[in-house]
């Protein structure tokens, strides 16, 4: 059960896993997330889908290795075995002909971008992504986006390559260039998707975030995840994890995401120190 | 002619842990009778020859059978007459409300205290448990399949009655353990998770496949099971959706419900971060709203995690407490302040928006509302402000939505219940059968257990008669 059937490095702390779950691949929609755990002590990890071959009976999903948890995750090998992994959790994109839609993907969280854009481009829409990342080395699905999209822009802090900037630097020059853009799909970190719905909200274009609050169990139980949306607290993984960007309270969400800092650093020292002692695997 | 046995009223104390040892680990607090002390509480039992104790009892065990066998030390014979009624009896030993059920009706217990059932129960349980629990009688499967959702005290119930009957039962739990309830919500130190693994190990030896990580609903409908596999279906999904004060500054940091703080301590033992990866964060006072079990649970937990000064804010007086007078006395015992009469009004947050301080108003009782409670009512002009670094919000559950959102033709309550016949557990649906807190709302364990062998029974009936009809 679980088996890591692939595992590489797409970018400097960002992996791409494969797992066998046909259960879950047999049924995942575009938007939904997963909760894998990787060993008996682990946190639950929620990771939205990438993608998914229900032939193969697989799953895919890729993350950054930014605390315990996904370094861990990170130092599992092919045919090893994952502890659990459960879903698909959460509501699927609503996914319906809008006319122009423009998908951006911040970092990682272009990951997710990536079957939205494939349903979104199959229910006839036309799809125009932006994705961008701190630099060129840190840019990941840009062939992957390339194939599926009818237009590509990127966008990088430091210029390496593409737009030297920020992705809502592209969509305002979007904007200006007169495209009559429907919808913006935002996935990212909440900055950025905080910074991408200042600018939807001065021309009125709707925007869907997905978020990605702490969470325990997922599935409803632990209110970990509520998030304020329009006023009123909705909890990510069973009223979402999608929302109205323009609703959303991402200063709220920016403080809630930081509650496990100290404990995080602490776990991640922990981690290493025994790991370095039994020169790999715990 | 033997003499006549003197009558004892006062029955034997449970030991406890040390109270100043006990706040400082997660370790079970009370430790069981021993052998002697066991046979002694037993000899107390007057064997009534129309024993009251069984009608208070939701599963009907034959107390005073077993409880003769204690006096008897026939220990053996003993917890076979409880599992012929109960499945999980090391669980409901621990934490039914035992003086609400069997011994609130215990003839002892006009004169003086009523016969220890629960701790009885829990004694032969244990005591089956350390000699190694012996491989039950397994009934030939392949009858009827039945999937079980949630194995929670409802589902596990449920799942072992089917499968004592012969059917082939699979449960399907969507997080990663078995126990529902019993593991993500009730304490260590009042239910240890072994007693729980132990239980559900016994139910799989019954023959009763566990499947976690499965979330029906998501990973596949209740009309898909009923259509590919299983010729009925039972919900015990339980009541876990956590209710919110909806006040403002509710959303700060350092603000849980008190299913994520024990989620968080039960289910991923966070009381061992950071050996365990899952963190919690208790600063030196906190507060907790409710004074059900499960803030009594909260407020205990947060005092082994290292809190200096826990207070329970309860709008009420202390008559209206829902928690059992065990949990009371035990949270008192260990130092949890009560503020009775007090009810909060919002939050207020500080550097990072984390939860500094919170407002609160004093409170008086009014008339007795729709619950038979004396209604709280605010006292105007008595705000006050107090400094808080953590606060907990334990003012009940509500239930779980995924299994009503994706099944077609399922009637529910406003509430969000499902509607189940409750002679027979039937739901609107043809084979499918709902117990527990699911159907109930927030109640207690074996509640849900008494719901669990009702439906078995009805799905027993109804399966079997399907057999006949179908050839």
């Amino acid at each position: 059960m679980y088996q890591i059937m692939k595992i590489e490095t797409l970018a400097p702390k960002t992996k791409l896993i494969r797992i066998h779950s046909p259960e879950i691949a047999a049924v995942a929609k575009a938007g939904q997330f997963v909760i894998l755990r990787v060993d008996e002590r682990g946190e639950r990890i929620p990771l939205t889908l990438v993608d998914w071959d229900q032939e193969k009976g697989t799953i895919t999903l890729i993350f950054q290795e930014v605390g315990v948890s996904t370094e861990k995750l990170g130092s599992m090998l092919a045919n090893e075995i994952l502890y659990d992994v459960v879903g698909p959790l959460g509501n699927p994109s609503d996914i319906k002909f809008y006319g122009i839609v423009v998908v951006i993907g911040g970092g990682v969280g272009t990951a997710p971008c990536l079957p939205i854009s494939k349903a979104l481009k199959n229910a006839g829409n036309k799809v125009i992504s932006i994705i961008g990342a701190r630099n060129e080395k840190l840019l990941i699905l840009e062939r992957e986006m390339n194939q599926i999209c009818d237009e590509v822009f990127i966008s990088t802090n430091d210029g390496s390559k593409g737009q030297k900037g920020f992705v809502t630097d592209v969509l305002t020059m979007l904007i200006k260039k007169g495209y009559s853009v429907d919808v913006v799909y935002a996935i990212g970190p909440p900055v950025m998707m905080r910074a991408v719905v200042q600018v939807t909200r001065k021309h009125k274009i709707k925007t869907i975030v997905s978020l990605n609050p702490i969470m325990v169990d997922g599935m409803g139980m632990c209110g970990a995840c509520r998030v304020s949306i329009g006023g009123h607290s909705k909890f990510a993984c069973v009223d979402g994890p999608e929302f109205d960007g323009h609703q959303v309270d991402f200063d709220e969400l920016i403080n809630r995401q930081r509650s496990f800092i100290s404990e995080e650093k602490l776990s991640l020292e922990h981690w290493k120190c025994a790991h370095e002692k039994t020169g790999g695997k715990q | 002619m033997t003499k006549k046995p003197k009558i004892c009223r006062e029955s034997i104390a449970m030991p406890k842990q040390k109270l100043q040892k006990r706040i400082h680990n997660f370790e079970e607090v009370a430790l069981g009778y021993t052998e002697e002390q066991a046979v002694a509480e037993a000899k107390r039992c007057l064997q009534c020859p129309q024993p009251k104790c069984m009608e208070g009892c939701p599963v009907g065990i034959d107390i005073p059978t077993f409880v003769k066998l204690v006096s008897e030390r026939d220990f053996e014979k003993a917890i076979q007459v409880v599992k012929e009624r109960n499945s999980l009896p090391a669980i409901c030993g621990r934490v039914c409300p035992q003086e609400q059920q069997c011994q609130k009706g215990c003839v002892m217990g006009k004169a003086g205290d009523p016969v220890s059932i629960g701790r009885l129960e829990r004694f032969v349980a244990d005591h089956e448990m350390t000699l190694g629990v012996k491989n039950p009688r397994k009934a030939q499967s392949g009858v009827r399949k039945i999937a079980v959702i949630g194995a929670g005290p409802a589902g596990l119930t449920a799942a072992a009655e089917l499968a004592k009957l012969g059917h082939k039962v699979t449960i399907f739990e969507a997080l990663h353990k078995p126990g529902g309830v019993l593991v993500y919500g009730i304490p260590e130190f009042r239910l240890p998770k072994r007693i729980v693994q132990a239980e559900a190990d016994y139910i799989q030896k019954l023959g009763v496949t566990i499947r976690t990580n499965s979330l029906i609903g998501r990973i596949k409908t209740i009309p898909q099971l009923l259509k590919e596999d299983f010729d009925a279906v039972f919900i015990g999904t339980g009541a876990g959706l956590p209710r919110f004060l909806e006040l403002p500054g509710e959303n700060l940091g350092g603000i849980y419900s008190a299913n994520e703080f024990l989620i968080r301590v039960n289910l991923m033992k966070s009381y061992n971060f950071p050996e365990y990866d899952t963190p919690i964060k208790v600063g030196e006072k906190v507060v907790v709203f409710g004074a059900g079990n499960v803030a009594m649970d909260s407020a205990r937990s947060a005092l082994r995690l290292g809190a200096k000064e826990v207070h329970i804010v309860y709008r009420r007086s202390k008559a209206e407490m829902p928690a059992r007078l065990e949990e009371i006395e035990n949270a008192e015992e260990e130092g949890v302040v009560f503020d009775l009469l007090t009810n909060p009004i919002r939050f207020i947050g500080g550097e990072g928006g984390w939860v500094t301080q919170m407002e609160c108003l004093k409170m008086e009782l009014g008339e007795p509302d729709e619950t038979g409670r004396r209604r709280p009512i605010p006292i105007e002009g008595s705000e006050f402000i107090v400094d808080v670094h953590t606060v907990i919000i334990a003012i009940g559950r509500t239930p779980n939505p995924i299994i009503q959102l994706t099944t077609e033709g399922l009637e529910t309550t406003r509430k969000g219940t499902i509607v189940v016949n409750e002679l027979t557990g039937e739901t609107s649906l043809d084979g499918v059968y709902g117990g527990g807190d699911i159907v109930t709302g927030e109640a207690t364990v074996i509640s849900a257990m008494g719901a669990g062998k009702k439906a078995a029974q009805s799905i027993h009936e109804y399966v079997t008669k399907k057999t006949r009809v179908s050839g």
